[in-house]
Order: C-alpha cells, then structure tokens, then sequence
C-alpha cells in the first residue's frame, strides 16, 4: 500500500514500534543467509570441516559483540535473547553467591523480566530492594548508594528504558557498585548500537544485550561476564558445556552471525544515525506540540534516547488512539504488557496520574523511518487526536472549564 | 562434501529458509497489538498447530524454547525438589539439568531396564520425575516409551521424554503415549537452530525457567524467536511426510552396516538387536580410535562424528556406550553414521571406500605391532 | 487485538456523538466510570411526550469497544420509552458486538450509562412532581 501525501511514496502501515522489535537489517540478513544454506552445521561438531567454518563465523560475531561494548570476547556469552540474559544474570549470580550474600538491588522501572527474576529470588528467601525514580524517571545515586549493604551482591539498573527512553547514569552506577564491592548488571537491550556503551569506563560486571533490538534476528542475546574480577554464576541452562559452562545448548550458528553483523553495523552507522534519528524524534515532538495542545512527554526531556518517544494524549484513551491511527504501528507501553489493560507500571512509578497512563503512545523510531514518515504520522495524530477529543467526554468538561479532579468517579 | 551427522544437525531445508526469509523481513513483535504485531502471532500460532501435529499434542500445550537444551532444563527444573530418575544413556543436557538424579540402567543393547526402573520407583512416594529419552542420539536406540510411561504412571511420577530425535523420524503421539512433557528440536529435522518446544500436558503446572513478559502462557518469557519458530513449522510439516520414507533409510543403512562390516568383520555395531531409528547406525572398527576414523572421513570429504557434538569439541569417552557395558576402549572407538532422506547408494560406497581404505592401513600396522606389543586378545569388545 | 467489524463499524462511524444541553428538563445525562480506570462515558437522552426517547447522544474516553457499547446504546434507545430502554442488558450489547471476555466491562459500563440517564431524567421529574423546582445543576 503506498500513499501519495506530502507527495512521497509511503508504504503503509508506518513502523513506529522499534523499542518492541526492530526489522532485520538487509546486510544482516544477508551475513546470515549462508550459514542458513551452505554453510550448516553444527558449530561445536569439531571433528569435521563444516563445523570448523560455523564455529569461526561464530567466534567472529562474539568479536563484534564484544567490540560494541568494549569487552574481550571471552566475556560474551550467547543466550536466546535479552530475557534469558537477565535471568541468568540476576539468578544466576545470587544463586552462586547466596552463601554469604543475599541480596539485590534493582529499580521499579526495569522491564518486566528484571522485575520477574527478582521477585521469583524473594520467594526462595532473597532481599530485594526496588529503588523507586523520579519524576523524570531516573534513580538518585544516593539511594542507590545507601541501599547497598554488606549483604548486597548485586545491583541491576538498564541502560535505557524500554517504555520512555530515559538513559541512567550507568557510569556513576558503576563507580559506587566498584567502590561498595558489588556486581552491576544492566540490562541494555535497548540501549546498545543506540548510546556509547563502555563496560571497563562504566565499571560494568554484566550486560545483557538482545538481537532484536538492533536489527538482527529474534531468538538470540549475549550476556558480557566479567572475568576480571571474575564474576562468576551458576547456570540456568546446563548440558553440553557450551559457552564456558555458563549456557549449554547448540549454538545457533545463523543467528550468532546475525547478531554479529547487527553490531558490526550499529557500531559503523552510530554516529550518523544517532544524529538523523534525534533530527526525526524532534520533528515528531515539535510537530504534535504545534498541532496538538495538551501533550505531555513522559521521562526526562534530556537524558533519553532520542529514539523513543512516550507522549501521554490527555483525555484520549490510548487503546482508542492506536486503533485511530492504524496506518502507524506504535504502541501503548510495552509490547508483552501491551494486550492487557493495565496502565504501564513504568508511568506509575513516574508518578503519572492513571488518567494520563492510559493515554499515553510510544513511537519508537529507528533506521528505517525517513522524514516524510514523519510528516505523515504527524498529519494522523493531529486528525484522530482532534476527532477522538471531540468524542471525549473529559475534553469537552476541560473545555467547560471543569477541574476533573472535582468529580466523583464511580470507580469500577 | 557428504554430510552424514544428521543427528547433531540436519541441513536445514529450502523451504524452512524460504519461510524464514520472508518472516525475517516482514519483522514484528508477536505480543504488539498493532497489525504488523498480529501477524506476527499468527505465523507463531500457526508454527505452533504444525509442531503439535508432528508431537501428537494440542497446540496449547506447545511451549516454545531456544532449543532442547533449554526444554530438557525447563522439564526437569519445573517441580522444585522432587525426586529424579533418568536414564543412564540421556543427553547431557538432561543429565546436567538433574545431576542428582538416580540413573536407571541400560542392557548391552541400549534399552532402558524396565525392571530397574519399577524397583527404583518402587516405594519412593510422592510425586518423583521420570526422564527418559524416546531415542538414542549416539545408538540410535528407541526407548519403550509406553511401557516406561505406564509404569512410571502407576508410581505416581509425571514422565518426561527427550524426543528430539524421534520427532520426524518416527510417528509420534503424545497424547497415546501418555506422557507428561516431552522436548522437541527443530534443527534436528531441518529446521533452523536457537528453536525447540517443550509440550507441557495440559493441566500440568510447571515452574517457568525463565521469568518476564508472560509469554508462552506464562511459561516462557522473551519475545518469540518469530522467524524460528515459523522454520520449526515449515520443517515439522515437511518431516511429517517423511516419516513414512523411514523404510527406505533404513535399507541404505542396513546394506552399509553390511558392508562395513563385511570389510571389517571385527567391528561392532552398537544397538544392533534393539529397534533403532532407521537412519543411525553406531559402529566402532576395533583398535582405531573415534577421532582418527573422524579425521579420515573429514579428509575424503564425509562428515561423520564420533560420539555426541556436544562438549565443546572435546572428545572422550561415550557415556551412552559406558552405561551399555561396553570400557573405555571400546566406546572410545566408535563413530556415529547418521544419514538423510538425500543419502543414495553413492553415498553408502563413498563411505564404505573410507572405511576400507582405513581399515587397510590400520591393520598393516596393527599386524606389525601386534607382533611385538599387542596383547593376543581384547577384552570385551 | 483484533477488532469484530461491527466495533470497528461503530468506533470509525458512531452514531449519535454529541452533547444535549444537561439543563434541559426533557434531557437525562449518565456520567459513568474514571478517568483513572481508562473508561468515561456520558449518556444523553431526550425524552418526549409519552416517555419516549426521542434522542440520545454520547461522549466516550475509552476503548474503541468502550465507543462502540456506547454508539450502539444510542442507537437501541432511540424510539423506545424509558421503561423499555431500561431493559437493555449488558449481554446483549455484549453478544450484538461479540465483545471478547476483556471487554465485557465495556457493555456494562454501557448499560450503566443508560441506566443513569434515566435515573438523571427521573430525578428531574420527580422533583418537578414534588416540589415543583428544579435543581439545576
């Protein structure tokens, strides 16, 4: 379907939905292709040739990895993905610790499998301390830095949030960790290829990365382990001793290299794209402020990436909204909360009123969104938004000069 | 190069790539409500019909993994501190997942002791886990999976079945077999690798391994490996019509180990008198170790493997032969053929011409050691 | 999630959007559910001689099946008397939408709101017939 308004060709529906899955890079998909059809092979068979060139491609990929973060590829290990690598940093490290230590620090706005992981070690008798954020959605390093005991192994904060984009200071985080003597993971699935990302600079123990997020294959993540100190973890997946013991299973050969290849050019392309997609993010927020009153961006309007957008529409419901604006795949929180009907725990832990959560939208812009995309969401959004307003019921009391906050809701 | 370790890795099919291409560039994350988003589940829930038409099981009780590694992990780690009971010939990955577990002992063929495994079961109590393979990745060997199903039953255990090399090799039923969770592979029938699936009887609760966003019912969290899981699809179609072409294999191995053997009357064919799966055949030419066979079979072009591709390339001993009677020697000299449905009668000369040739070379120096060194006979072999 | 066309039909062409004047004495307004909760409706209705609903209106901040329960209230009410437009159940406008489990609060919010106009309408008239003034609002 193209669409010949603001006289380009649009293919319609218009991806706005990066933080939830980025489409795989042409020159991924490509790096990946041979090892889907010439060059199979199990990468560990290493009595035979075919599994001697898989296992090298594989072993480059790590490089890539490791290079994007500047780790040593010895630190990278390969999962199935960003969730399996922060289960496996979380349970991982306070499983082989517990002995002497018992407890985690982490924050209320890390996705939901950080939080999951966390609660799951609460119920087998571990402390956990959630820090909450500000307004801004940031942590205070001096909580963070008064939460951590003698007891604490480990501290987990992301890199940049799924939900609103905001970045925490993973440099100052990892100082205190350093000084305190505890392991800092973060988990920056969406913040690699996006943000510079140093693991030795930032004092860094352990990451999780995912493929997904930066335009290579589903079904593949790397978790860094620091091996000098050494952090060492107990193992979630065990068997044939892959990757250092740490995850056992055959490795998927296409999709190492995809990976690979994904770092490889985020790296190569970061400085350029960086700066075309804070021009495109701007654009997008200057242009519904212009058309749009009473929008209101969640997360801090400094530290973020650029790339993720959380815009709260007051007085139009946000289900509503997204089915309005169909021709623009976005969505209202995270993708795996997405289908519920739950506002975002990330905005309410901002201190967003319910009210506003429900009417909040994340565009999530990434490589492949060219500016005339942009115009044109901005064209949809201005019309729904106005025609959805005129349905609204709170809208036309806000007109009528109504403080909402005065009416008695019947809360059902 | 002539591919025959189909059972650490089956080529991965045109369509499977095909499929996976096509999904790779379509993109979309399954949990997205918008439509990019949709059809994204509806190319998983589709895969995920495929797959349990293959297991014999409801597409609900298909949970998707990384692979079997992480569904052997899953089933064995997902009832907290019951008891275990594997058999002595699994996978690694299930012997490293339960490495408490009471290992249940095999006959020299590789079968599973069903004695064995009532008195284990015995008066053990409780709700006691059961894991045994459906069939044997080195031997080949194929488990009574029904009678260990009703027995472990009759004690109260919940049974789990690695089958993921029985999945398109041999027709499946789930549901008839009675089990309780079984794994399954996709790159072992041509699928792509980083894919598996634990079928999970419906109404069973199990712990989830991996905890987050609630996807695979709440079992599996991550967001779907969505090109993966459509390969995985594709290929359990595919290996669906296939397995009706198991006879066919299984003659071409037949007349190979007929062969092998006729060049090298000394060698053993492990698993022989068992039922096997059709396409694997495990055989050790005396005095010759596994690697050397490997590395000549690599030199002529035919990728074989000795024992399982799994530990980091290094080669030791089999467990799976060990537990089967056979020492060290022995299981140390043995290879694993797996061939494919591409395999022809070419192929089976190309192989035994390897073996010959070897088989040639070595003797002429074992008979010139054997003069001076050898004992006069070894023992069981 | 996927939408039933007959709520996509009503979300994308509602009928009957709009305000009647709440101080009118014929006029009956339903103001339901929270901002908080990501569902308000009002409900309008304007009734004649004979009790008849002569009109209705709504606003709606909600789901398009929260829009679509109250476009579809409207349109069902219209022509009926008030003690008939009180019968309208929840379920029906449910099962008339296929509206999935998750949504089903969205009909009876829907129900509510009819249900509250009504009672607005009443309590005008009530008051008229006792005391002969009305409480403006």
């Amino acid at each position: 379907m193209t669409n010949k308004r603001n006289g380009s060709n649009i293919t319609l529906p218009i991806y706005l939905d990066n933080q939830a899955t980025t489409p795989v890079d042409p020159r991924v998909l490509e790096a990946m292709m041979p090892f889907f059809k010439e060059k199979f092979g199990n990468p560990h068979s290493r009595s035979h040739s075919y599994g001697w060139e898989v296992e090298e491609a594989v072993e480059e990929a790590r490089g890539e990895i490791a290079t994007i973060i500047g780790a040593n590829p010895k630190e990278v290990i390969y999962t199935s993905g960003a969730t399996e690598s922060n289960n496996l940093a979380i349970k991982g490290v306070a499983n082989f610790y517990k002995d002497r230590k018992n407890h985690i620090v982490t924050v209320l706005t890390e996705h939901k499998c950080v939080l999951d992981s966390c609660r799951h070690l609460q119920q087998d008798g571990f402390d956990v301390t959630y820090l909450p954020v500000a307004p801004n959605g940031l942590i205070d390093l001096e909580q963070l830095r008064d939460a951590i005991t003698d007891k604490t192994s480990l501290v987990s904060v992301m890199g940049v949030n799924n939900e609103i984009g905001v970045i925490q200071p993973l440099a100052e985080i990892g100082k205190i960790c350093r000084e305190k003597g505890v392991f800092f993971h973060t988990d920056c699935a969406q913040a690699v290829g996006k943000i510079p990302l140093d693991v030795n600079e930032m004092n860094i123990d352990l990451m999780s990365i995912s493929g997904h997020k930066i335009y290579g294959p589903m079904g593949i993540g790397a978790l860094y382990v620091r091996r000098r100190p050494r952090v060492r973890l107990q193992a979630l997946i065990n068997g044939g001793g892959q990757e250092r013991g740490m995850r056992s299973g055959t490795l998927p050969a296409p999709l190492c290299v995809g990976m690979g290849e994904a770092c490889r050019v985020a790296r190569e392309d970061m400085p350029a794209e960086s700066e075309r997609i804070r021009m495109l993010a701007q654009k997008l927020h200057k242009g519904v402020n212009d058309r749009i009153p009473d929008v209101i961006l969640n997360g801090d309007p400094e530290k973020r990436y650029a790339g993720n957008l959380n815009l709260s529409f007051s007085y139009v419901e946000g289900e509503s909204l997204l089915m309005a604006i169909k021709d623009l795949a976005v969505s209202s929180g995270s993708a795996c909360t997405s289908a519920s009907l739950e506002p975002s725990y990330v905005l309410r832990a901002l201190g967003v009123d319910e009210e506003l959560a429900h009417t909040s939208i994340r565009f999530g812009i990434g490589r492949f969104n060219t500016e005339a995309e942009i115009d044109y969401a901005i064209d949809t959004l201005a019309d729904h938004v106005g025609r959805l307003r005129e349905m609204s019921p709170l809208w036309e009391m806000v007109q009528e000069g109504v403080d909402l906050k005065s009416i008695e809701w019947t809360e059902h | 190069m002539l591919y025959c370790d189909h059972n650490a890795s089956a080529p991965t099919r045109p369509e499977v790539v095909e499929a996976m291409t096509r999904c790779l560039a379509d993109g979309g994350n399954p949990s997205s409500v918008h439509g990019i988003g949709r059809r994204a589940r509806a190319a998983v829930e589709q895969a995920r019909s495929q797959v349990a038409a293959l297991a014999g099981a409801r597409p609900e009780e298909v949970v998707f993994t990384s692979g079997g590694t992480e569904a052997n992990a899953m089933a064995l780690a997902g009832f907290g501190d019951a008891p275990i009971f594997v058999s002595a010939i699994e996978h690694d990955s299930v012997l490293a997942a339960a490495p408490d577990a009471v290992r249940l002992p095999v006959s020299r063929d590789g079968v599973v002791d069903l004695d064995a495994l009532d008195v284990a079961l015995g008066d053990i109590g409780g709700r006691p886990i059961v894991s045994v393979m459906y069939a044997n990745n080195e031997t080949g060997v194929v488990q009574p999976i029904a009678e260990i199903a009703r027995g472990a039953h009759a004690a109260g255990a919940i049974v789990h079945c690695d089958a993921v090399q029985a999945a398109g090799r041999l027709a499946i039923d789930f549901a008839g077999l009675g089990l309780d969770l079984m794994t399954l592979s996709a790159h072992k029938i041509g699928g792509p690798q980083g894919v598996g699936a634990l079928i999970v009887r419906q109404g069973l609760s199990l712990k989830p391994l991996l905890r987050g966003g609630g996807q695979e019912r709440g079992l599996r969290a991550g967001t779907e490996n969505v090109a993966g899981i459509v390969g995985f699809g594709v290929a359990t179609a595919l290996a669906r019509g296939e397995i009706s072409e198991t006879a066919r294999i299984g003659a071409r191995r037949d007349a190979l180990e007929a062969a092998l053997r006729r060049i090298a009357p000394d060698a053993v064919v492990y698993g022989a008198a068992a039922p096997r799966l059709a396409n694997t055949t495990c055989i050790g030419m005396p005095g010759v170790s596994g690697e050397t066979q490997v590395m000549a079979f690599d030199l002529d072009g035919i990728a074989v493997s000795a024992g399982a591709a799994c530990s980091s390339g290094k080669v030791t001993a089999s467990h799976v032969l060990r537990a089967m009677g056979f020492g060290d020697e022995a299981a140390g000299e043995a290879i694993r053929i797996s061939l494919g449905l591409s395999t022809d009668d070419a192929d089976i000369e190309a192989i035994g011409e390897t073996w010959r040739k070897l088989y040639e070379r070595t003797r002429a120096r074992v008979g010139q050691t054997s003069r001076a060194t050898m004992p006069a006979a070894r023992t069981a072999a | 999630m996927a939408y039933n066309d007959k709520v996509i039909d009503h979300y994308e062409n509602p009928r009957n959007v709009g305000s009647l004047d709440k101080g009118d004495e014929s006029v009956g307004t339903g103001l339901v559910g929270a901002p908080a909760c990501g569902d308000v409706m009002k409900l309008q209705i304007k009734v004649g001689d004979g009790g008849v609903i002569e009109d209705a209106k709504f606003k709606t901040f909600g789901c398009g099946s929260a829009i679509a329960s109250s476009s579809l209230a409207t349109e069902w009410i219209k022509g009926k008397s008030i003690d008939e437009a009180e019968e309208i159940k929840n379920t029906q406008i449910a099962e008339h939408l296929s509206l999935p489990p998750v949504k089903i609060h969205c009909s009876v919010l829907a129900e509510d709101a009819i249900k509250a106009a009504i009672a607005d309408y009443r309590g005008k008239h009530d008051d008229e017939q006792d005391q002969g003034a009305v409480a403006a609002e």
